[in-house]
């Protein structure tokens, strides 16, 4: 009663605590914000509007009338304002240029069939092709020259390969470490390990890139004895750097929540230290855990500069020894020469709402099951 | 016995198993924290040699790839002006945030749910997707229109500049503030609350005027954090305002801005001759490292001490 009275005496404050409620939703805003504006972007993909088909059949200025109006403004690849502002003169101006624009192709280049495919479609993007000078379909990203080609299986698998890399060598290390820190270390050794784990959390990643690069790829070069110097295994490796502090930071919260009566009716059993940690706690804390994995492959397949600096030749390969282009790689790497609103800088938008989709799930998972073990903790279910 | 005691094996019968296992995770540990040691070591022993004050004093040469032509003065200040400029954004949102999960939601409505959702969700997006959003939102959308409300010349929004790229740096953020402000608010005793209600003091004077004061050393330490976060950032910044190479420094807003972490990355990647560059590519990571680091550890010292105090408090 008395807060309401509060209230009503004081309007000032009552606005005011309304405006820290609204400035809260900003989080829910912002997510909300993020994926309109990059899908915005790569929206004409999605709906098949684009076309990137080098040649397209020409049609005569003085058949303008025969078009619609959504048929002329795709061939004279306007926005429907621009199409409004337009007088027919302009329009008849524009159908001729079109028409020159078109003479004007090399007589090879138009008898190549792929000028007229038009490579944003799906199944360009998705399946196998076989382009002209190929003997067979292949799978290829290669937005450059006359003809671009957007396949982005190879990205994919780039990305996969690299992420996979990255966990394999990061997670295992990361449990580890936290089974150690949280169970069998000494307490005065974990004020000391936990701390220092998670400056690693602190080094930019351009750093990590940087000595992925300049030191790490020739030590494993060395030891490994592959072909290619820089390659998706060297790159997944600077990942794991990445990885280790999220994975050991959420997994280790997980185990130190485990209630402490756990191990001590185990070792009242008569196990060993080890034996609690690995049979007790360790399945007890497994939601926790598998979460900070999850949040570690987002990491992972989001991370950007080391990738980048380590290696970016795009090649359809599944041997972790060759090279890789990732997903986060080539937006970082093509945008700048991508033209606003063409093809290539909204295909590129594209993958980056691919990228958050798949981070967006990857987080609401790792999201919903900690939320489920800290529920099962407080016995609450 | 008690439960944190360390492995003892008088006390314990011997087992290999445990022994060898026990090994095999303190093994992990101690490869994880030598590959940080190896990462600092190797940056800080070969860094020193290349550091000198002309190297951290003056504007570079366009062909910065020379030694007696580099230098990383306008990647000290760019770097600092747009971290700077993202903490006026992004404290009072954060805190903001902060205050009204821990001081008026209830920890069990959905709309609580939904607002840690998506912090959570935020802090989990890809950088280089922020730099996508930097440009369809700010640039793009923001941009074009402020173009077009003052269509006067000159005005030029439109464009990459320091003002887009900390703005979205913010965003990136946001998060890091957010946890760090709740995890400070919640350590403050209830009992400080009711004592300032007792008195006659309305809920936001108790927040203004008792709970945050409190709160300062965990809203600092968020704010640090962040800036120490973003100052090592490249993706976000590439496409919203960086600069390959500027003959002098940032101006206004609308200017764009050379940066440390995207120089280190163009040292290394676009040097003509690798070697000539790895004295002065060393030295930038080591400035980039100091950077960050600095401000990492002075996070965790202030926040240390701030937990130490709540304890004496309790």
């Amino acid at each position: 009663m008395g807060i309401q009275r509060g209230h009503k005496a004081r309007p000032l404050e009552w606005l005011t605590e309304k405006m820290i409620a609204v400035v809260s939703l900003s989080a829910i805003v912002v997510v909300f914000l993020i994926f309109m504006f990059v899908a915005r972007e790569a929206l004409p993909i999605f709906l098949g509007q684009m076309d990137s088909a080098l040649v397209q059949p020409t049609v005569p200025a003085t058949e303008m009338d025969k078009l619609s109006a959504d048929q002329l403004r795709r061939y004279l690849g306007l926005t429907k304002k621009e199409l409004g502002g337009m007088s027919r003169e302009t329009l008849l101006l524009l159908m001729e240029a079109k028409e020159q624009a078109n003479a004007e192709i090399p007589e090879e280049v138009r008898q190549d069939k792929d000028a007229a495919v038009n490579t944003t479609q799906w199944r360009y993007l998705l399946l196998p092709y076989q382009w002209t000078g190929y003997d067979k379909p292949v799978f290829i990203w290669q937005p450059v020259g006359q003809i671009h080609k957007y396949n982005i299986i190879p990205l994919i698998v780039g990305s996969l390969k690299t992420t996979l890399v990255g966990l394999l060598f990061g997670v295992p290390l990361a449990i580890g470490a936290a089974l150690y820190v949280s169970q069998l270390a000494a307490p005065v050794a974990r004020e000391i390990i936990k701390p220092t784990i998670e400056l690693l959390a602190g080094i930019p990643s351009v750093v990590v890139g940087f000595f992925a690069l300049l030191v790490m790829a020739s030590v494993l070069q060395s030891i490994f004895g592959y072909q290619t110097r820089l390659n998706a295994f060297v790159a997944g490796i600077g990942l794991s750097l990445a990885v280790i502090p999220i994975v050991f930071s959420i997994a280790e919260d997980a185990l130190t929540s485990v209630p402490v009566s756990y191990t001590q009716a185990a070792l009242a059993l008569g196990s060993s230290r080890w034996q609690a940690a690995w049979q007790i706690v360790l399945p007890a804390a497994l939601p926790g855990v598998f979460a900070g994995v999850v949040l570690g492959f987002g990491r992972a397949i989001g991370e950007t500069m080391i990738v980048l600096m380590v290696c970016s030749a795009s090649v359809m390969s599944w041997s972790l020894f060759d090279s890789a282009r990732s997903i986060t790689t080539t937006i970082a790497a093509e945008m700048g020469e991508a033209v606003a609103g063409g093809h290539h800088y909204r295909m590129l938008f594209m993958l980056g709402t691919l990228l958050f989709v798949v981070t967006f799930v990857s987080n609401m998972v790792a999201d919903v099951v900690i939320h489920r073990f800290k529920l099962r903790l407080e016995g609450k279910r | 016995m008690h439960p944190k005691r360390p492995l003892h094996f008088r006390t314990e019968q011997f087992r290999f198993s445990s022994f060898f296992f026990t090994g095999l995770t303190g093994l992990a540990t101690f490869i994880i924290l030598a590959m940080l040691a190896v990462i600092l070591l190797n940056v800080i022993v070969n860094g020193w040699r290349g550091l000198s004050w002309r190297f951290i004093s003056t504007i570079p040469q366009k062909d910065f790839f020379k030694p007696e032509n580099a230098a990383v003065l306008p990647m000290i200040i760019g770097t600092t002006l747009r971290v700077l400029l993202m903490t006026i954004f992004v404290i009072p949102v954060g805190v903001i945030t902060a205050v009204y999960l821990t001081e008026y939601a209830r920890n069990t409505s959905p709309v609580t749910r939904f607002i840690r959702g998506a912090v959570n969700n935020l802090a989990g997006v890809p950088s280089i997707v922020f730099g996508l959003f930097g440009v369809g939102f700010f640039i793009n959308f923001i941009g074009r229109n402020l173009d077009r409300l003052w269509h006067s010349s000159g005005s030029n929004w439109s464009q990459p500049s320091i003002l887009w790229a900390s703005l979205t740096l913010a965003v990136m953020t946001l998060p890091v503030v957010i946890v760090a402000t709740e995890e400070s608010l919640r350590a403050i005793p209830q009992g400080l609350r009711e004592a300032s209600l007792a008195l006659g003091a309305t809920k936001l004077e108790t927040i203004v005027r008792i709970v945050l004061p409190q709160a300062l050393p965990g809203i600092l330490t968020g704010g640090i954090l962040a800036v120490s976060r973003a100052a090592g950032e490249v993706a976000p910044i590439l496409f919203t305002g960086v600069a390959y190479y500027m003959a002098s420094l940032p101006k206004s807003l609308t200017d764009q801005f050379m940066d440390l972490g995207y120089h280190v990355y163009v040292l290394s990647t676009q040097s003509p001759n690798i070697e000539e560059t790895r004295p002065i590519l060393y030295a930038t990571v080591l400035v980039l490292l100091l950077l960050t680091l600095a401000l990492n550890l002075v996070a965790i010292l202030v926040r240390a001490n701030m937990r130490k105090r709540l304890r004496a408090l309790h």
